[in-house]
């Protein structure tokens, strides 16, 4: 009927309206992240990678070591792949081994605890973002970024991806940007050429991490979801088919 | 058997207890033509008994206080057995709620059921969207997020800008100069108890209001006009167990999109759970772009869109408060000589698309940054939005209608 | 006819209303369930390491460990010695009821029998009694050999954290589970036995 074809028109429209317009009115060009969090051995090395450098400077206080059980690691496996001490407890929660203060003191701010930061900033902004550190002497920290400029953060991660430098060249009038890697890093696999290779795929496992870890619930939840919804379809089922037979005598 | 027949016995004695079961279920009469509309009425009720059921779990390990708040949130979203669902369930169904509320009211643009006799019906129903709304706003305020205290910041200083007491107003409400600590705490208190205690008062007004004048049904005419020899509408069927079989599918129907929802996009893409609200509060620091959540950016569209006289952001405050309270004047706006859309002529269902149309494309305008463009589709919109209750008197009179059948008809 | 359709509609009614009964226990579970102790909880209520190290002879210490005080009592020669004077004051001398873990279940109700853990709350009601290690103090009478006192309802229980007869309180204090690391690291709360 072309009424109710109008009606359910409407209906999508006032549905998806609120979905069509996009969140992310962001300038700056993002890589999307591989994020998959069905991949719990790339969440594992992200979470060593994690704690071996990115605590340092910035706490998780929402996290607990203990969590990371959800991905089927043991808790001899977390002392040994963390690198924890022996008398750690597990069940403490994940704090930066600087302190605010000191870390204010050396930074100008202080690093922001990164428990959700995957919630707030995104998979694909962080994971653009840990890529697009270059050189920058005019900066104290000696480092700028081009996806989030004149950042406080050092780029503690040169080591790895090597180190790049952002070369401006004006075509047809235009500036355009564009980051040259200078050096490889460690993670170069490519023996011949200078690469980045393995720093984004281990960007890649460290950013799948933060996205498990901003919340641990969505590995259960996503299982879950099927099953509650396969006992929604069959008691769906079995309430039409009542209510069929109720309704049969009214016309 | 007997024992339960001795046991109903002692309490109907004492309480009237299938008189009434028997006025409002077994023998109330609903309209046997209602169509998938009809359904959001009993789920706006669904929806708020899961709100106070999770809110009242949730509130067993919230902290209203500005130094814990959003630690005791991702407390409840880790640590808590099943505090992830608990919290999940409630944002969800706090847009949800609004979803099924938009629905219930379009249903009531479309086959006139604000008309007489159904007036404080429909009065009693806008009350309870607004007291909604309200519910809505305070509650948003807990996580203490970013997007929670700079929109709260935001919209108790639109009372600000109401003429000689505004400010003293905006100090009262916030109980301080900015939201603060005292304001989280008392926006807890009214969000936890006083709203709701209020909400539920009304929905059960609503409900009485709506078994005295019976339900309104897609043809707009009323089915007690034909009764058979013993006083039952021909065209009702009993609400129990017709309507509550019916209203079952709907609520597993709906149930599944909220479960959909909960188990695999709670945040719905930041619609549900804003990205910048999960950076705690920070009232030294806006966040680059600051938008109410979904259910309120058409009424924040119609406060940008009007540009401030003689410097007074006022007339958009009152254009905002306007907007909501307009629907009251509906049932005396509307001078059609039927209800129902479906014999409605040309001209009302011009209108009712336009104003569907403003009212989503101001939804949309309202969560954009605002830029010139944009503030002029706003303002068009927004007269489209007005133009829709105040034209109402003229173009219902002279819409060419159709007649209305004499018994409710079925597809 | 009609028996027929009435049948189908009542095996429908059983079968939805028994999906449904388990769609509303399920989606109740979780609402229940969040009463259980959270993970932060759980985690204040870790396995606690002490050194025993500095704990003098006839010394006690207090611990907390899941909210609860629990002693440590570092006893003497002397106070063991007494410890078998008095077993037909006591309610229970020799430990049968379990009260303890059984590799504490002897009659010094501990793994060595220098060292006491036990866990300081009264099995009355729940007050934390007082250490009173000395012997025949002018209150407590001159057979008291040392031990608590519960300043509550006055129960008695002696330097094995054993009751004694004629008091309110009806079991022996509880020996949490634990073990030792080393000679003097003694971890409370877990008695596993692979390593920590």
């Amino acid at each position: 009927m072309k009424a109710i074809n109008k009606k359910l028109w409407i209906l999508l429209l006032l549905l998806t309206a609120p979905v069509m317009a996009l969140a992310n009115e962001s300038n700056v060009h993002l890589d999307k992240a591989p994020v998959n969090l069905k991949n719990t051995a790339s969440i594992q090395r992200g979470a060593i990678l994690f704690a071996s450098r990115c605590l340092a400077c910035h706490s998780a206080s929402y996290m607990r070591y203990n969590r990371l059980m959800d991905l089927g690691m043991t808790e001899a496996q977390i002392k040994k792949g963390l690198e924890l001490p022996e008398d750690v407890k597990l069940g403490t929660i994940m704090q930066a081994v600087m302190d605010t203060n000191s870390a204010k003191l050396a930074f100008g701010i202080a690093p922001p605890d990164l428990s959700v930061i995957a919630r707030s900033r995104s998979a694909d902004w962080l994971y653009t973002y840990m890529r697009t550190f270059y050189v920058d002497t005019s900066h104290p920290s000696g480092w700028n970024n081009t996806t989030f400029p004149d950042v406080a953060m050092p780029f503690v991660l040169a080591d790895l991806q090597g180190t790049q430098t952002l070369q401006v060249e004006n075509k047809n009038g235009h500036e355009v940007k564009r980051l040259v890697l200078e050096s490889p890093g460690s993670m170069c696999t490519a023996k011949s050429a200078i690469c980045t290779d393995g720093y984004d795929a281990a960007i890649a496992d460290l950013i799948n991490y933060l996205v498990f870890m901003s919340d641990p619930s969505a590995i259960v939840r996503y299982n879950l979801g099927y099953f509650v919804l396969g006992f929604l379809f069959v008691l769906l089922v079995l309430v039409y088919a009542l209510k069929k037979e109720i309704w049969k005598d009214i016309h | 058997m007997n024992l339960l027949k001795k046991l109903l016995g002692w309490i109907d004695t004492r309480f009237p207890l299938i008189a009434t079961f028997k006025e409002h279920a077994s023998e109330y009469y609903a309209p046997k033509n209602f169509n998938f509309w009809y359904f959001f009425g009993g789920l706006a009720l669904l929806v708020l008994v899961i709100q106070i059921l999770s809110g009242i779990f949730l509130t067993m390990n919230y902290k209203p206080d500005a130094l814990f708040a959003f630690a005791s949130v991702e407390y409840i979203m880790r640590d808590v057995h099943w505090g992830w669902l608990l919290r999940y369930i409630h944002s969800t169904g706090a847009s949800m709620f609004f979803v099924v509320v938009y629905l219930h009211i379009f249903r009531g643009l479309m086959y006139g059921s604000y008309r007489n006799p159904r007036e404080l019906l429909w009065i009693i129903g806008m009350i309870i969207y607004l007291a909604l709304m309200g519910e809505a706003f305070m509650g948003y305020l807990l996580p203490w997020g970013q997007m929670s205290f700079w929109g709260a910041q935001v919209i108790v200083n639109l009372f600000s800008s109401v003429p000689f007491i505004g400010h003293d107003l905006a100090i009262l409400i916030r109980g301080d100069y900015v939201v603060s600590d005292t304001t989280l705490n008392r926006f807890f208190a009214l969000h936890v108890i006083a709203i709701p205690l209020i909400l539920v008062l009304i929905v059960f007004a609503h409900i009485v209001a709506l078994h005295e004048v019976g339900s309104n049904n897609p043809d707009g005419i009323e089915i007690k006009k034909h009764k058979d020899a013993n006083g039952i509408p021909l065209d009702g069927i009993p609400f129990f167990p017709y309507m509550v079989v019916k209203d079952s599918v709907a609520a597993v129907v709906f149930l599944m999109v909220f479960c959909a929802i909960i188990f695999f996009a709670p945040d719905m893409g930041g619609y549900f759970l804003e990205n910048n609200n999960f950076v705690p509060a920070n009232p030294m620091k806006t966040p680059e772009h600051i938008a109410p959540v979904w259910y309120f950016t058409p009424y924040y569209a119609i406060l940008r869109a009007v540009p401030p006289i003689f410097g007074s952001q006022f007339p958009g405050v009152a254009a905002m408060g306007i907007a909501t309270v307009i629907f009251f004047f509906l049932p005396w706006l509307d001078r059609g000589k039927v209800k129902s859309i479906r014999y409605r002529g040309l001209i009302y269902k011009t209108f009712l698309t336009l104003f569907v149309i403003s009212f989503v494309g101001l939804g949309w305008l309202g969560q954009m940054p605002s830029t010139p463009t944009y503030t002029m589709i706003a303002r068009i919109l927004a007269v489209v939005y007005f133009a829709f209750f105040l034209l109402m008197p003229w173009y219902t009179k002279i819409d060419k209608c159709k007649p209305e059948p004499d018994r409710v008809t079925s597809k | 006819m009609t028996d027929k359709v009435n049948l189908k509609k009542r095996r429908l009614l059983i079968a939805s209303t028994a999906a449904g009964g388990v769609a509303a226990a399920g989606a109740g579970a979780p609402f229940v369930l969040s009463f259980m102790p959270s993970e932060r909880v759980k985690a204040a209520g870790a396995p606690v390491e002490v050194d025993l190290k500095t704990l003098k002879p006839g010394m006690m210490i207090s611990v907390e460990w899941q909210g609860k005080p629990v002693w440590i009592v570092h006893r003497t020669k002397e106070m063991l010695d007494l410890l078998s004077n008095h077993n037909d004051k006591l309610v229970d001398p020799e430990s049968s009821v379990e009260q303890q873990p059984k590799y504490c279940t002897n009659a010094y109700r501990s793994i060595k029998p220098e060292y006491l853990v036990v866990l300081g709350v009264c099995t009355h009601l729940g007050c934390s009694p007082t250490y009173r290690p000395e012997v025949a103090p002018t209150d407590l009478g001159k057979d008291w050999p040392g031990g608590w006192f519960c300043p509550c309802h006055g129960s008695r229980f002696d330097l094995a954290a054993r009751v004694y007869k004629g008091v309110p309180a009806p079991s022996n204090l509880i020996v949490p589970p634990h073990k030792y690391l080393s000679d003097t690291r003694v971890l409370i709360g877990d008695d596993s036995k692979e390593a920590a």
